[in-house]
């Protein structure tokens, strides 16, 4: 929850625009659900793609033995194993990009193949990795006719130093040895490329205000990279701020300190103190976590990995109402001047409400595929993402125009001077 | 699991605190914060006061979760914060006990949270280091050899939580001190603001109340990411060589 939109979202609420809020990276090695109580889904490093196949059994038998847990991984033979990734994407293989490797393993899970109790998770196995290092490692060694025993040792010394410190996260979270059987990830919101409206300097469209790093839409387009949002924070800090904000303080260096006993502050002051006690006077009947836990549903199921005008549409009236329940039957303990993380909490997640429904208002604008936003009526054939680049080579930017009324749409056409706009294939 | 939780309750830094009971229904695969928000929803279905904890990122990498539980801070488990513990580590029927950190300099701001400050303002006084913005520099300008690099990462690791504070007879924060000193002056990048580093950090610790070191190394054993007493000696060498070598009184 100290992960929240929180201040990007009151500068929108004050006019600056919120751009590209529909683009939601999701990583496709994130550990598994285990229960409702769970406050998160831990994501594992995007390396271990690298070296790990991702697979489901080839059959339902299977997969459903391995859910009842009367069958484990290694039980299941080299051919009756699906490794979808490498099949549907021979060029890339597990190296696929992250949208492209959720998308094909929620299909996977949606097929009957997934492999942890809730039915969704698909393997990420080292056994050929460990293997394959293994080998080289007794060679290297001058070792010959090693046995495979003396190889898997070797191999998964390999295999801890590269990725000892994943592996003992997973067995932390799991309870699970990842060096005898094989990882069981699946896809997680990761990220939002999204975020407030910037101009090459770096300013949003209220001047003075500037947003940098990760609360901006600027660097990522519709698929972030790895490492990519390090880099952007690191970027936008030291190279590219402190050439573009002196523009702006120059211009003030004469602008007489503020009075905080001005109107302005005052009116702050106030809306802010009501909101609070709008908050706690609610007394209702159901927790703020509750509410939390049904609006993240409602964006998974409908605004999540794929997405479709119907279910967008049902999921902005279903925001709605749920929003309005908040706003009847919220509880909140404790008073407004206490330390009070309820009271936090039930603030983020008001925001949260107005987030997600304009995210899923953007969705529905844009009727393509493209990146990570995935909309079910724009595919091809072989179900892979169709963009439209005709109509929506634009940066949505969204104006805030009060809670219940319908945001205004900006667009900033996307101009490429020096290079084509092109569609990769990965098969 | 059915277990039996002693929880600290204190309402605010100037109130009296004590112990509540509290049964929870726990499952093996949660995590022991997972519990707490279990406990907490519990609380809240019968409008009560949920229990104040800290906690963030749950992964083990900010520093913001703490407890002592049953005695130790960050529970059982070697080189494990409290949101990395899980509950498959105790049994049905168990007690566990859990409070907040205790020391002077960490006064309790609400049941299990504490105001760890303190270790902000240490940092702020001599925790960073200076860099020229504009463009980037030329990586290879500045080679470290690997061992170098490994120790300082391993430094580096800190994650400022505080539990070698708790784990302290002495209320110490050596260890955390000499973490952030060591990073930096490992480093060729920490070498500018080197003769004031340690003795600046050394005197804000001092002045927030942390008591002496007396070598218990209780911090080591406690500590979430394992970060090893052979850093506290070199904050004593750095120590040394900046009381002797600084020019700015500090
Ligand atoms: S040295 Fe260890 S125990 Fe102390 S603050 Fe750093 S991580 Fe926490
Ligand atoms: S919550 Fe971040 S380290 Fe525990």
């Amino acid at each position: 929850m100290n992960c929240n939109v929180t201040a990007a979202w009151r500068a929108s609420r004050r006019g600056a625009y919120m751009a590209n809020p529909c683009f939601t990276q999701i990583h496709p090695t994130c550990i598994p659900q285990s229960g409702d109580y769970q406050s998160k889904l831990t994501l594992m490093s995007e390396s271990l793609r690298n070296d790990g196949r991702v697979w489901v059994p080839k059959s339902q038998e299977d997969a459903k033995a391995i859910r009842e847990g009367k069958k484990t991984g290694n039980d299941i033979k080299e051919e009756n194993r699906d490794y979808f990734l490498e099949r549907r994407y021979p060029a890339f293989g597990n190296l696929v990009p992250r949208d492209v490797a959720s998308r094909a393993a929620k299909v996977a899970c949606d097929e009957g193949l997934g492999v942890a109790p809730t039915g969704l998770a698909v393997f990420l196995d080292f056994q050929d990795a460990i293997m394959r290092y293994g080998k080289s490692k007794a060679h290297s060694m001058g070792l010959h006719n090693p046995g495979d025993s003396k190889i898997r040792e070797l191999g998964e010394q390999v295999v801890e130093e590269k990725y000892g410190n994943l592996f003992e996260m997973y067995e932390k979270i799991t309870g699970e040895n990842p060096y005898k059987l094989p990882m069981k990830i699946y896809p997680a919101v990761h990220y939002t490329m999204g975020g407030l409206w910037v101009d090459y300097n770096l300013e949003t469209n209220i001047p003075g205000l500037f947003a940098i790093g990760e609360c901006n839409f600027s660097d990522h387009g519709a698929n972030r990279l790895g490492a990519s949002a390090l880099m952007q924070g690191l970027a936008d800090g030291y190279f590219v701020l402190p050439y573009t904000i002196g523009q702006f303080l120059s211009q003030e260096i004469r602008t007489p300190k503020f009075d905080p006993d001005a109107k302005e502050f005052l009116d702050t002051e106030k809306d802010t103190r009501e909101r609070l006690e709008r908050m706690v006077n609610v007394k209702g009947n159901q927790s703020v976590e509750s509410f939390h836990r049904r609006l993240g549903k409602i964006m998974w199921d409908y605004c999540g990995m794929s997405r479709n005008a119907d279910g967008l549409k049902k999921a902005r009236k279903m925001i709605q109402e749920l929003r309005e329940e908040f706003y009847r039957d919220v509880f909140v303990p404790g008073a407004i001047n206490d330390y009070n993380p309820e009271l936090e909490k039930a603030q983020r997640v008001a925001d949260f409400f107005e987030l997600g429904e304009l995210m899923v208002v953007d969705a529905l604008d844009r009727n393509e595929s493209c990146g990570g936003h995935f909309r079910e009526e724009y595919q091809s054939e072989e179900g892979e993402a169709l963009r439209n680049d005709e109509d929506y080579a634009y940066v949505s930017a969204w104006e805030y125009k009060g809670w219940d009324e319908d945001p205004v749409l900006h667009k900033e056409e996307l101009v490429f001077e020096n290079v084509e706009l092109k569609t990769r294939s990965y098969k | 699991m059915k277990l039996t939780l002693k929880i600290w309750r204190q309402k605010g830094p100037k109130e009296k605190g004590r112990f509540e009971t509290y049964k929870v229904e726990a499952n093996p695969h949660m995590s022991f914060l997972e519990m707490l928000d279990v406990l907490n929803e519990e609380l809240i279905a019968k409008k009560e006061e949920p229990v104040t904890f800290e906690h963030d990122c749950r992964e083990g990498i900010c520093g913001t979760c703490s407890l002592v539980i049953n005695g130790q801070p960050h529970g059982p488990n070697k080189g494990t914060a409290t949101c990395q513990l899980h509950m498959r580590h105790y049994k049905d029927g168990d007690i566990i006990v859990i409070e907040p950190y205790r020391a002077a300099a960490f006064p309790v701001l609400k049941d299990l949270a504490v105001d760890r400050s303190a270790f902000d303002r240490i940092i702020q006084a001599g925790g960073y280091v200076s860099v020229n913005t504009g463009a980037a520099q030329d990586g290879n300008a500045i080679p470290i050899e690997k061992e170098q690099a490994a120790r300082s990462f391993d430094a580096a690791a800190c994650i400022g939580c505080g539990a070698c504070v708790a784990a302290c007879p002495n209320a110490s924060a050596m260890l955390f001190v000499s973490a952030k000193v060591s990073h930096l002056a490992l480093l060729p990048q920490g070498k500018v603001e080197a003769r004031r580093r340690a003795l600046a950090m050394v005197k804000q610790m001092d002045a927030e109340g942390f008591g002496m070191c007396s070598n218990v190394t209780a911090c080591e054993v406690e500590c979430p990411k394992e970060i090893s007493v052979t850093n506290i000696a070199r904050l004593n060498r750095e120590y040394l060589s900046s009381a002797v070598a600084s020019e700015t009184k500090v």
